[in-house]
């Protein structure tokens, strides 16, 4: 019984003076929206779409990030300018279904698709979370500065022809008959 | 039988094959390209090496080629020894040393085989550092994108265009790595079969151009298994649909049927479901505009038009549960058929013949087997193309014999040709023009179509003598020849239809019987075409003297006051003028209809029918055979299939019931359904594949709160991912799959063996029993002799355009001509006529594009009567032409692929 009592005791007056002793400690609480964290550059936010180094869409419309999209938020559709590129009609994510797993810019063969530092996405309406190509489309390179799928793949678009692009010979002609 | 150990397991395999096609028809994973299951082996690409040992002692073993090797009884081989392993990944990677890094902006990426040989064999990075070597790309026509730099020369796509389909405008250019696959110089891809390189082509050289301008992944399309409705072949197909619309069409394969391969109008006919033409709400007319009609009012039409004094016409492009709904609505008395009336004569005959037992209508793969094809009248490259496709591959089978005789395995391909050069079975072509088989045919005769009849009943006279006679003096010899052809092979095949009225039928049947007389007991095969994919269906259902010609005089003679049209356009079957007075004069006119044509024109009522990707439906072919068709996507509109609006049944299977029991012919329709649900927990198959996307974004813009999945209570199949995988039971597989094999190849895991039945699959079932015992037509009257200017008419057809809906889609309204009368040389000049010269057509007074062709039979007329408003009912074996005035039409005939063109003199 005795010890009951001492133990109770000792606890309460315990707890107290930890409580007191906090009021001389740095608080831990960070005033956001006041002040705001440093988010890691490779932390997985809000999703964009950027530009290769030409200032041109990156996205071709291969599909691949709707297609590895676990919650299957990812919806386009394909089109091509006059002469040739491949770009996305439409491109639709909901967001309101997105977890943020990053399985989209791994599965991007061309670092069109990326996730950004930005987690601020709240909305009053979930409508308002369903995002299109106009709001998901930013003029820059994003993380990834130099690449650029086009300059590398052996598809003729506007502004580069067959062989101009890297490692690329120029066309066979077919007609020749030198080795 | 023979045994084959591979890696230490012993199989039991057939030893006329290769190690390649058994190893796949075991199931095992070995990578290959260039070897394709309907064209057998070249040894070309290196890529499906194998180890072979002599014996059990044998450690060392040596690398041998699996598709250029036998597959003899004890042989020993690994797939599994590393020195194979490394040399397949070295093959590959050095064919992919010019790949263009462009998998992403590739029509083939996802259903690709060179990327699962790629994956299969290990190759990963390219380690040669050195340029990729690039190619220009040719213009191909509406149908095919061309992209060079991904070809791997593995020669399938010249093996296939040139060697199987017959086709002379695709070749192999150049030499070592600057191989290069096209045509001479830019331009239309000429072959009836060149969308197939889609799915030859085992990279993205050749893909589909106009899948391409709205493209989707292969999983992402949302298929089910159908049935082409471009012809009466039936082909299987595979429409794939994403959001709202329908994509494009590739084969699914039936091994009686269709095999691997489409024609260009199957292919790429579909457009016109997502086309504007299309109907989508009930109207009624109101002061010539059209207003929408309520639900109610709905009901009150289809009341007032369950009254007496109703009748139906049917239509050979509808479902047998349409046309079944159609005829229990209105009485068997009153439904009548939808085609001419010529063409009912020509089907009266074929429904006859088809139940006796001296013949037996063959299918794709049988017409493949015979040696000896007389085709009496019919261009089967235009009414139904998959069939001439098929005999293309019958004349081969001299090669085949000629190469057993030397013992050289049939799948030796390059070897097999070697050894034939141009020896083929006879295939002899009896016609009112030269036609595209003429490079394969033996003899062919050009006549007017009443010396073709004769010429006909002369062959039968001369193979038995029982037949009637008839005389052609100036073909005697070829006759004796054909006949002689006929009388020696072992499975003879008389091909003739209806493109022409019922007397060149009758002549074949004639040659038929006489072959069964003359012979044993065996029945001869006949195939006897139709226009258009259910009519037979059609046949079989409207009684013979209920043609056309009868409603549209019931009609006009006031004794029937109203009429239900069953997507049919009248205007097509008949005269104008008779059409004309029959529809003013009905009181009230109800059209079901997919697309606007003439005669929903004069309808008071119009009620929209889905199309065929959009309902489950039945069809029966030219044979007989009955498929079932499932429903693809849902109309997103308010198009329902035509039975649902005039019958009271609930379900389509309880459609087939009673069809099944109430209407002749149809006993066996119900062995086409997949039955009673065969399927773990009632759980239905799924029409979306495992890896189908964006389902929680697709219509999100719409409302981000998903709707519930769409229900499908009709079939056993789904509208959404889950459930059990298609891949359990091939009957109903629409597009096959099967882990590492994500293309089209991925075929023979469904096989029972390569180029076999598919396991559990389903074949159709054959309508017709062999019960009835004829005996053989007359001799006809002699045909009316041109008098004056006028021509013999032969009607012409083409496989685009003839066709009413496929001409609707725009890929295939970008090969099609304007109507056009086919003269030779002689009879334009004596009329004063040039190449390309309008000119009007008597009885009708139609204008049409004049084509001078060097291959027409001096005073005969091909009359092609195009998507115009010319009515082949409106001739009667006769014609004349006049030179007209009027201006070239916005078509012409530039279009047009002949061999016999003639080229305007300069």
């Amino acid at each position: 019984m005795l010890t009951l009592i001492k133990d109770t005791l000792t606890s309460q007056v315990v707890t107290l003076w930890r409580v007191f002793s906090h009021l001389w400690v740095k608080a831990d609480t960070v005033e956001y929206p006041d002040e705001m964290p440093y988010m890691f550059p490779r932390w997985r936010g809000r999703i964009i779409l950027s530009r290769d180094p030409d200032g041109e869409e990156r996205c071709v419309a291969c599909n691949l990030c709707a297609v590895a999209c676990p919650v299957d938020c990812i919806a386009l559709q394909k089109t091509e300018d006059d002469e040739g590129r491949w770009y996305p009609e439409f491109f639709r994510i909901n967001f309101s279904r997105c977890i943020m797993c990053g399985f989209c810019e791994e599965a991007c063969p061309t670092n069109a698709i990326q996730l950004t530092p930005d987690f601020e996405m709240a909305e009053y309406e979930r409508q308002d979370m369903v995002w299109e190509k106009e709001d998901l489309l930013i003029d820059g390179t994003g993380k990834y500065h130099d690449y650029n799928f086009y300059r590398v793949a052996g598809k003729k678009i506007g502004g580069k022809d067959k062989g101009e692009a890297r490692n690329e010979a120029v066309p066979v002609n077919v007609r020749s008959l030198l080795p | 039988m023979a045994k084959i150990v591979i890696d230490g397991v012993e199989y039991e395999v057939n030893p006329d094959n290769n190690l390649l096609q058994e190893c796949l028809s075991q199931g095992l994973d070995l990578p290959y390209f260039c070897w394709h299951p309907s064209m057998g082996s070249v040894g070309a690409c290196r890529q499906c090496a194998v180890k072979q040992y002599r014996d059990e002692d044998d450690k060392e073993g040596m690398l041998v080629m699996a598709c250029m090797t036998p597959a003899s009884d004890g042989a020993i081989i690994s797939l599994e020894d590393e020195q194979a392993k490394s040399f397949r990944s070295d093959v590959i990677e050095s064919l992919m040393i010019s790949h263009p890094h462009d998998c992403p902006v590739c029509e083939e990426g996802g259903e690709c085989h060179l990327q699962d040989m790629t994956q299969m064999s290990g190759h990963n990075y390219r380690r040669y550092d050195k340029k990729k070597r690039t190619h220009r790309n040719q213009y191909l026509g509406p149908f095919i994108n061309h992209e060079m730099n991904r070809c791997i020369t593995c020669y399938r796509c010249v093996r296939y265009y040139d060697d199987y389909a017959g086709g002379t405008d695709l070749s192999a250019q150049a030499s070592h790595h600057h191989v290069y696959f096209g045509r001479h110089e830019e331009g239309v891809l000429e072959s009836e079969f060149s969308g197939n390189l889609v799915e030859v082509c085992p990279t993205g050289v050749f893909t589909d151009k106009a899948f391409s301008q709205h493209y989707s992944r292969k999983w992402d399309l949302q298929t089910a298994p159908s049935v082409c409705v471009g012809c009466s072949v039936g082909c299987n197909t595979a429409p794939g649909e994403r959001y709202g619309t329908l994509r494009r069409i590739v084969n699914r394969y039936n091994s009686e049927v269709n095999g691997y391969f489409l024609c260009d109008r199957g292919r790429f006919g579909f457009d016109y479901v997502n086309s504007r033409e299309r109907l989508l709400e009930p109207v009624k007319r109101v002061d010539n505009t059209g207003e929408l009609l309520a639900d109610d009012e709905i009901k009150a039409v289809i009341k007032e038009f369950s009254r007496e004094g109703t009748i139906g016409i049917g239509s050979p492009r509808a479902s047998n549960e349409s046309n079944f709904a159609l005829k229990t609505m209105v009485g068997d008395e009153n439904f009548f058929a939808g085609y001419s009336d010529s063409e009912s004569e020509s089907m009266a005959a074929v429904l006859t013949l088809a139940s006796d037992k001296a013949f037996h209508s063959p299918s794709v793969r049988k017409i493949e087997e015979a040696d000896a094809v007389l085709i009496l009248g019919e261009d089967v490259t235009n009414v139904a193309p998959r069939i001439a496709l098929a005999l293309r591959q019958s004349v081969r089978n001299k090669a085949m014999d000629l190469a057993s005789e030397s013992r050289i395995p049939q799948w030796q391909d390059a070897a097999v040709r070697e050894l034939a050069q141009h020896e083929r079975s006879p295939l002899s072509i009896l016609s009112p023009a030269v036609s595209r088989l003429d490079d394969i045919a033996a003899d062919r005769v050009i006549e007017s179509l009443p010396a073709l009849v004769a010429m006909g009943h002369q062959i039968a006279n001369k193979i038995s003598g029982s037949a009637p006679a008839a005389t052609s003096p100036e073909h005697d010899a070829v006759a004796e020849k054909i006949a002689a052809q006929l009388k020696g092979a072992k499975r003879p095949l008389i091909v003739a239809g209806s493109s022409n009225g019922s007397e060149l039928i009758k002549a074949a049947a004639n040659i038929a019987r006489a072959l069964h007389e003359d012979g044993e007991d065996a029945a001869i095969d006949l195939c006897l075409l139709v226009p258009e994919v259910n009519s037979i269906g059609m046949g079989l259902m409207a009684a013979e003297e209920n043609s056309l010609g009868v409603a549209l005089d019931k009609l006009s003679s006031g004794a029937a006051k109203r009429v239900i049209v069953l997507e049919n356009d009248l205007y097509r079957r008949a005269a104008k003028s008779q059409v004309d007075s029959a529809l003013d004069k009905a009181e009230k006119v109800l059209v079901l209809d997919q697309v606007t044509t003439a005669t929903t024109a004069k309808a008071d009522v119009i009620l929209p029918v889905t199309a065929f990707s959009e309902h489950e439906a039945t069809y029966i072919n030219y044979e007989g055979r009955a498929q079932l068709s499932f429903q693809v996507h849902q109309c997103q509109k308010m198009a329902q299939p035509a039975w649902r609006w005039i019958s009271d049944a609930a379900h389509i299977d309880d459609l087939v019931e009673r069809c099944c029991s109430e209407a002749p012919g149809f006993a066996k329709l119900r062995d086409v359904l997949p039955g009673e649900n065969p399927f773990i927990a009632g759980m239905k198959v799924p029409r979306q594949s495992h890896r189908y996307s964006g389902r929680t974004a697709m219509i999100a813009n719409v409302n981000v709160h998903e709707p519930k999945q769409m229900e499908d209570k009709e079939s056993i199949m789904s509208f959404s991912m889950e459930g059990i995988s298609a891949q359990k039971d091939p009957s109903i597989m629409a597009s096959p799959w099967a882990p590492k094999w994500n293309s089209n190849q991925s075929i023979s895991k469904f096989q029972d063996e390569v180029n076999g039945e598919l396991k559990q699959g389903h074949v159709g079932s054959l309508l017709f029993e062999k019960t009835a015992s004829g005996s053989y037509f007359d001799v006809p009257a002699v045909a009316a002799q041109p008098s004056g200017k006028q021509l013999h008419l032969a009607l012409s057809y083409q496989i685009f355009g003839s066709d009413e809906l496929s001409a609707r889609a725009e890929p295939i309204r970008e090969r099609m001509t304007d109507a056009y009368v086919g003269i030779c040389p002689e009879d334009a000049q004596s009329r004063g006529l040039a190449q390309g010269d309008v000119a009007t057509i008597t009885p009708t007074g139609a204008p049409v594009v004049v084509c001078i062709r060097t291959g027409v039979k001096p005073g005969t007329a091909l009359l092609y009567c195009g998507d115009a408003n010319i009515s082949p009912a409106e001739f009667t074996g006769l014609l004349e032409i006049e030179k007209s005035a009027a201006q070239a039409t916005s078509r012409g005939i530039s279009s047009l692929i002949v061999s016999d063109f003639q080229e305007e003199e300069i």
